[in-house]
């Protein structure tokens, strides 16, 4: 069986050299031989190939670098520390970032402006001139920068915060503490800190939003992700917007998404450094992370972790504990892995290693079958 | 309010429910169902294709070096 891209490539080959049915069948031939000579034996270690294969360039990567992109600045973890940050599975990634598409219709300069200056957050901190306590009234009072948004930074107080009487005043805020008695000093600088960290405008998360054209079509990218609430604004292409979040985008999307980013970044992540890596080894990485059906990590709390084998996860990292552990649970080990035959110098089930002899018992059978009979006679 | 369906994305490749004699296919070809990629039945595609614990997705995915590739999981209940 050969894959679907090989055979659009003969059936393209075929039209373009005019080839008929027979000579096309001989290629057809031709081919599955070449591709059954290139594929790898049953038996050939893939999985140490691809760590060498992925490995081997990282060792080339940046230590520390950011990229800096565009005049706003936005910096994105990139080089080794991302690749560590993708194979880790790490949960918090250091910059998390969304790439924005809008639908046609919105698909202009100005309109994709317009709509990076609506999400970016606005907190209650950052429309404030001015902000002081009235420690007698147990009240705060707020001079915000722009009087027109007077109306709505209070009314986003009096919905986040209870026990409060939000009133206006000549354009400024006033936050009065129901509360009249044993009013602690501290508390009312808590309710201070509250009300400054509140998000009057733009998605919570999105920090800082720039405009880029791509390929005829107007992008955001955001330093700060919230997949989420961006998916469900009108503006936004639902089918194309993506977050460098691998688990926001597995919660949103499921196994197979994150596993396609997966892919996607840790390529994206070599290819900016120059380096080329053959995709098939990150295919392979990718399908081992997202097998148990949620993302695991490489390493000892996730893929080299759930090893089988006491030995062979002694090998990796933490050999007392896993000794200790194995030796207090009873646990056997069934050599059935690489490592641990390895270690005990037996043949690890690899290459020709992984087969045993079999006899075709069947003529035996007969022969001696024959043999009896003619005896008999 | 804007409703999207998470199948569309490009990232998201086609999800479909294997029926009874496929799956005998398959065990006939990789043995025993257990030994497949797992899915949870939590899992966003899994609810839209409202399938149950046991059953097998069959996931048709885009690859750069074959053009298509097929990929089985079996759906689990999470924490399994």
């Amino acid at each position: 069986m050969l894959p679907k891209k090989i055979l659009d490539e003969i059936e393209k080959v075929s039209e373009e050299m005019k080839l008929n049915e027979k000579q096309k069948e001989m290629l057809v031939k031709a081919v599955e031989e070449e591709y059954n000579k290139s594929r790898f034996e049953p038996g050939e270690s893939i999985g140490i190939l691809a760590a060498q294969s992925i490995s081997e360039p990282a060792t080339q990567l940046t230590m520390r670098t950011y990229h800096v992109a565009g005049s706003l600045g936005i910096k994105v973890t990139l080089g080794l520390p991302r690749l560590i940050e993708i194979f880790d599975a790490k949960k918090k990634i250091e910059t998390p970032m969304m790439i924005i598409y809008l639908k046609k219709e919105y698909n202009t300069k100005e309109k994709a402006e317009e709509f990076a200056n609506k999400i970016i957050e606005r907190r209650v901190y950052d429309l404030t001139k001015n902000i002081s306590l009235d420690l007698f009234n147990f009240s705060i009072q707020i001079e915000p920068r722009d009087k027109r948004k007077t109306e709505k930074i209070a009314g986003v107080i009096e919905e986040k915060i209870g026990g409060v009487k939000v009133k206006v005043k000549e354009g400024n805020i006033l936050v009065e503490m129901k509360k009249k008695e044993e009013v602690q000093v501290t508390e009312l600088q808590k309710l201070k800190d509250d009300i400054l960290n509140l998000v009057v405008e733009g998605i919570e998360g999105v920090t800082a939003a720039i405009v880029r054209s791509e390929e005829n079509r107007w992008l955001i990218q955001t330093l700060g992700s919230n997949l989420e609430k961006v998916l469900m604004m009108e503006e936004v292409d639902e089918t194309r917007t993506y977050s460098n979040d691998i688990y926001e985008v597995y919660e949103i999307f499921g196994i197979e998404a994150a596993r396609n980013l997966i892919v996607r970044e840790a390529y994206k992540t070599m290819q900016e450094q120059g380096l080329d890596v053959n995709i098939r080894y990150l295919y392979l990485l990718a399908d081992i992370m997202t097998w148990s059906g949620e993302i695991m990590s490489i390493g000892r709390y996730g893929v080299a972790g759930a090893k089988h084998s006491v030995l062979s996860r002694a090998a990796f990292e933490e050999t007392i504990k896993h000794l200790a552990r194995a030796a207090i649970r009873g646990e056997v080990d069934e050599f059935k892995g690489m490592f641990e035959n390895v270690m005990i110098g037996q043949v690890a089930p690899t290459g020709t290693g992984m087969f045993e002899l079999v006899v075709k018992r069947e003529k035996d059978e007969r022969e001696r079958k024959d043999k009896r009979g003619s005896e008999g006679k | 309010m804007k409703k999207i369906d998470v199948s569309k994305h490009e990232l998201v490749p086609k999800h479909e429910i294997v029926t009874e004699e496929e799956k005998k296919e398959i065990v006939e070809k990789y043995g025993s169902l257990k030994n497949l990629p797992r899915i949870y039945s939590t899992d966003p595609q899994v609810k839209i294709l409202n399938a149950k614990p046991g059953d097998v997705i069959k996931i048709t995915r885009k690859s750069e070096t074959a053009g298509e590739t097929i990929y089985y999981r079996i759906v689990i209940e999470k924490g399994e």
